[in-house]
């Protein structure tokens, strides 16, 4: 008698949920730190791309700056302009080809942040070039460097008007990664297709698979949702009753 | 003695030329206005003394001191000559203490506590200690620029720019940031003020501006300059105004 899918989706949770728990786990790995790395890089270049020339700066060092912005320019279009699964096989077999032998683990993270790094740069030179110059100006009347400015006044507010887009870009990276397989690194797709092969049941283990994905998006979306919330603050204040006319 | 001295002061936006060597100066205590017609280069003139806006040639000096060079002079500068907008600009992302205790603490770096019990000082001055918890988006614009007012005060500036501080603000609220302003007057605090309210200006001025074409086309008392100018540039410019 021919066994139906719910059967083979039981089995083989049973037999093998060792497999897609640890595909999970380095799924939710990859896209956790290469995310939240690639945030970083994407600030720091995001910020750095804002970066007025100095009035004062010699020609030389505006020659430099220049140059440090064109390298920037040409690191996000590549990566823009490239897909993850070609940016992949590069990293980690070029690299090899040269000798510097990177865990596929590590040329994973490394696809993922410089992929997060030059989508959230852009994202951040926008934003910041969105917030009102009058916000600038209200900190440089008061004596603020330009670092404080950005710090303690514009920074904060290009990071919660990006939640939402820094929200996506993890949604789409836990997702991205199962490209990645093609390095070897045993991600939640990649154990999928390897556990599905020993019994030919491939409907059933992807079944299973797309499940989990669907889980960790919906997951990582309610928490943002949640972060965006609290980010958002409060409708109303509260007056200090104690200042009101003695 | 002067605080400040512009001298041979011009600017240009490329070929247009906003400020024609300008002299002029502010000495302390006094209440100076200035006033003229939509782009005379009022907001300019003001913008170049606190080197928001970069000089074509000429000097500004603070205690006769030529300012310019470090950034870091500029800096300390610009913390000395406090400046309050036409559009507020209060940090969006800070409530109103936080606002006030922004420059104090991060440029001055006063302690917290200080800066705390010097910004509730200057938000009761100005009637807003009330409101220290609130966001600038939940306050109304005549709120929003006396906060601005108390955020330039908690910084103890030694001269205070204004720039049509009131022209953003729905009628019924310009009365309340003009009563803060001279409410200062009266107690000495330097200030320069473009402004479009002429009664404003006739009353606390010390000295009136006219500005005309990026020159300073009269100079004088208010009681002269308002009622008996000696530029007929500045007559045409007053009957104008209250015509309108
Ligand atoms: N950033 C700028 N770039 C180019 N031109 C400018 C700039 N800022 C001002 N101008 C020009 O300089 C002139 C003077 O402008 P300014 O803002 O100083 O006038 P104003 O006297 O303050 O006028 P208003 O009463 O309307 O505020 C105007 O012709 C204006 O178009
Ligand atoms: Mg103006």
């Amino acid at each position: 008698m021919e066994r139906g899918i719910f059967y083979w989706i039981g089995f083989l949770l049973q037999e093998f949920w060792p497999n897609f728990w640890k595909g999970t786990l380095i799924t939710i790995q990859i896209s956790v730190l290469g995310t939240v790395l690639g945030f970083l890089l994407g600030f720091l270049i995001g910020i750095f791309y804002s970066t007025p020339a100095h009035p004062n700066d010699n020609t030389a060092k505006k020659i430099l700056l220049r140059f440090e912005k064109a390298l920037c320019l040409i690191y996000v279009n590549v990566f823009r302009g490239t897909p993850m699964m070609v940016q992949a096989m590069i990293i980690y077999y070029g690299l090899r080809t040269y000798g510097v032998a990177i865990t596929s683990f590590i040329a994973a993270i490394l696809v993922v942040l410089l992929n997060t790094g030059a989508y959230m740069a852009e994202s951040v030179r926008g934003a910041i070039h969105a917030i009102d110059n009058g916000q600038f100006e209200g900190g440089k009347a008061m004596g603020m460097s330009h670092l404080k400015i950005m710090m303690s006044v514009v920074m904060p507010q290009v990071f919660r008007n990006l939640i939402p887009e820094m929200g996506n870009q993890f949604i789409t990276n836990l997702k991205m990664t199962s490209v990645l397989n093609v390095v070897g690194i045993s991600e939640l797709y990649f154990v999928t297709k390897t556990t599905a092969n020993i019994y030919y049941k491939y409907f059933e283990a992807f079944l299973i698979t797309g499940m989990i994905y669907l889980v960790l998006c919906t997951l990582a979306s309610q928490l943002l949702k949640l972060l965006e919330k609290k980010m958002a603050g409060k409708n109303e204040y509260e007056i200090a009753a104690e200042y009101l006319v003695q | 003695m002067a605080i400040i001295t512009v001298s041979h002061l011009s600017k240009s936006f490329g070929k247009n030329e906003v400020l024609k060597d300008i002299d002029f100066c502010i000495s302390k205590g006094e209440v100076v206005c200035v006033i003229g017609s939509s782009g005379s280069g009022k907001s300019t003139l003001l913008r170049c003394m606190n080197l928001l806006e970069i000089k074509t040639s000429g000097t500004v000096s603070f205690h006769d001191k030529e300012i310019g060079g470090s950034q870091r002079r500029v800096n300390e500068y610009r913390s000395k000559v406090g400046m309050v907008f036409q559009s507020f600009n209060l940090f969006n992302n800070m409530n109103v203490l936080q606002n006030c205790m922004s420059g104090s603490r991060k440029v001055l770096g006063r302690s917290k506590q200080e800066s705390k019990t010097l910004a509730i000082k200057y938000l009761k001055k100005v009637g807003m200690a009330p409101y220290i918890n609130a966001m600038p988006a939940q306050l109304s614009g005549g709120q929003k620029q006396r906060v601005a007012i108390a955020r330039a005060l908690t910084m103890e500036p030694e001269v205070l720019l204004f720039d049509e501080p009131t022209s953003a603000l729905d009628p019924e609220m310009v009365g309340e940031v003009l009563a803060v302003m001279k409410e200062l007057a009266a107690e000495g605090l330097t200030m320069v003020i473009v402004t479009h309210e002429m009664a404003f200006a006739r009353d606390v001025s010390d000295r009136t501006i006219f500005m005309d074409q990026g020159v300073i086309a009269e100079c004088d008392v208010p009681e002269r300059l308002f009622t008996n100018p000696s530029n007929p540039r500045t007559k045409e410019f007053l009957t104008r105004f209250i015509a309108s």
